[in-house]
């Protein structure tokens, strides 16, 4: 976790929000993150995002499901505590696909809630920093990392020429923390002197 | 914009080249099975033609369906290769008519003892007698006249509907809601037919001892799955010669999308019917799947499962192989290839025992439905514009992403 310095710039539509973004990857200016209301579509594509891993956790979490049933059932059936049900071979391999496709599909659902929360770095009792209280609201705000090489000044002029409707320079946490917010007042001062 | 399909000399020769395989196949079935006058030779060849009759049908009727369950649901995303299902669902008559001509042939003319349909001369079985009320020839050829001519009523109607809008004032909404009424209609009819009546008279019936609720269903999903193939296959192809210039890969993605479901949904239908019976453990139950899972079958039972689950679901499981033109195109017709086989499994093993052959008399009507397919549905295609001008939601097809 590192406390770094963010150029902000707000917009109130999408046109001039995917002109922004186009414009800030083409210049070279490193992108922190773009802040929506709501999903906008062909937005990820604009960042250059890549595609999600989430769905080959899925698999792999399926796949892990599909063996602790088959495994676990076979076990308990055939030598932990076999049981003649009916005149039914020990290993009754329908009588298991059930419980087999109920246990891939709680063990692909409930993993992949979890690794979404793990990529998305959100938990209860996680926080980040909020660059602008409107940008849950009606504002899609666009971040900039002012690392050691960026001119700042170039870069307010850059954004300004976007017409962003505000535009604002925080210094922030970058990534998350546990507790409150205003925890990270401290990491502003410790930066600050 | 126009997008006119002209048929390729070499696709209308491969389409008279496999034909004509079919026909000549037919002509040396009928000499060297019919001429011995036994009876295992009369229902290889009785059966051959029923079965590859029976599984084109179901393709094209399920072009029907898709158009009637779009329409309902006002889904957008067929728009943009409407052309392609109307085709083949203007050419269901075709293949009506062709299965309707051998199911007649079959119970009417073979005579006293019939070795496909026992319930046509119960023989005094007491269990088939109590099935006469519904299996009798009065049902069958009733429930067949009536179900192969609203299918074929339909097909041509949704075709008509949608050429007619063509010339239709610009963004008149009138035949847009007829064309769901018209779906809403044609639901009650497949509902009717192909998920109920349709399978038990035409198949099931085969082994009129044994039954199951479920067999219609299961049916309907095997279908269904290849229809959906079929329309792919028709699809690519057509983009490979330049036309459907609407469809990119987020269509071929919503058809892959459907290979994969129905795929996983069709073993849901088998497994769910195979786990009762085997469950409940019942004789005149597990006798039909007896003959089939041990003995001479257990071969084609194990790979119907292996082809139309284990590939489908590894293959197809993945985005970028859904959207990309060889996977698809090769699930396609490994999944055509398996509902065929299915088909043969759910026909075959009651009139035929051990004694099953997969060869050149098979494969050879295959050919020959094939080739009628591809006749009929490219000449349909060639006749108008691939484009659907004028239809309102067009423009929601172009930008539709899957």
């Amino acid at each position: 976790m590192a406390v770094k310095k963010f150029a902000i710039a707000c917009y109130d539509d999408e046109a001039p929000l995917f002109d922004a973004v186009h414009k800030v990857r083409h210049s070279g200016y490193k992108l922190h993150d773009v802040y929506t209301p709501f999903p906008v579509h062909g937005l990820d594509t604009a960042m250059g995002l890549k595609e999600t891993d989430l769905h080959i956790a899925g698999f792999i979490f399926g796949i892990t499901g599909t063996s602790t049933a088959l495994g676990f059932m076979s076990w308990i059936f055939t030598s932990d505590w076999p049981i003649n049900y009916g005149g039914k071979p020990f290993f009754s391999l329908p009588a298991m696909i059930p419980i087999t496709f109920e246990l891939t599909v709680m063990f692909a659902a409930v993993g992949m809630v979890l690794t979404y929360c793990y990529l998305n770095q959100i938990m209860p009792g996680v926080k980040k920093h909020v660059f602008h209280p409107r940008q849950s609201d009606d504002l899609f705000v666009v971040v900039i990392e002012v690392t050691e090489g960026t001119d700042e000044a170039e870069l307010m002029n850059f954004l300004n020429e976007t017409k962003p409707v505000e535009t604002d320079v925080q210094i922030a946490e970058e990534g998350w923390w546990y507790g409150r917010f205003d925890q990270e007042e401290n990491y502003s001062k410790q930066f600050a002197s | 914009m126009t997008d006119r399909f002209e048929v390729p000399s070499g696709l209308k020769k491969t389409g008279l080249a496999l034909l004509a395989i079919g026909i000549i196949t037919i002509i040396a079935g009928a000499i060297c099975f019919l001429g011995k006058h036994e009876e295992a030779g009369l229902t290889r060849f009785w059966l051959g033609l029923a079965q590859n009759s029976i599984f084109f049908l179901f393709m094209a009727i399920t072009s029907v369906f898709i158009q009637a369950a779009a329409a309902l649901a006002q889904g957008g995303w067929i728009v943009a290769y409407k052309r392609v299902p109307e085709a083949i669902g203007a050419n269901v008559w075709v293949f009506g008519l062709i299965v309707l001509i051998i199911l007649f042939s079959i119970v009417f003319g073979l005579g006293d003892h019939n070795p496909i349909y026992h319930w046509v001369h119960p023989d005094g079985d007491k269990v088939i007698e109590g099935k006469s009320t519904f299996l009798n020839k009065g049902m069958f050829v009733g429930f067949s006249i009536a179900a192969v001519g609203l299918w074929s009523f339909f097909g041509r109607k949704f075709r008509s509907m949608s050429l007619a809008q063509q010339s239709a004032p610009k963004n008149s909404t009138k035949l847009y809601w007829k064309t769901i009424t018209i779906a809403g209609a044609f639901m009650v009819v497949y509902g009717l037919t192909m998920m109920s009546t349709t399978p038990w008279l035409w198949i099931m019936s085969i082994d009129a001892h044994w039954y199951s609720t479920l067999f219609s269903w299961h049916v309907f999903a095997g279908a269904f799955v290849s229809g959906m193939a079929m329309i792919l296959l028709w699809t690519i192809y057509l983009k490979n010669q330049g036309n459907l210039i609407l469809m990119n890969k987020e269509h071929t993605h919503d058809l892959g999308k459907f290979m994969f479901a129905f795929s996983i949904f069709w073993t849901y239908t088998w497994f769910a019917q195979y786990m009762l019976i085997w469950y409940a453990n019942i004789p005149e139950e597990t006798v039909y799947y007896n003959t089939r899972q041990n003995g001479a079958y257990s071969f084609p039972f194990y790979l119907n499962l292996v082809v139309n689950f284990v590939g489908p679901i590894l293959i197809l499981m993945s985005r970028p192989s859904k959207r990309n033109y060889f996977t698809v195109v090769f699930m396609a017709l490994i999944i055509i290839f398996g509902q065929w086989l299915n088909l043969y499994l759910l026909t075959y093993p009651g009139p035929t025992g051990n004694n099953w052959h997969i060869s050149w008399y098979e494969m050879g009507i295959f050919a020959g439905f094939a080739g009628l397919m591809i006749l009929t549905v490219s000449r349909t295609l060639a006749k108008e514009d691939l484009i659907p001008h004028n239809h309102i939601l067009l423009k929601e097809a172009v930008v539709h992403l899957s």
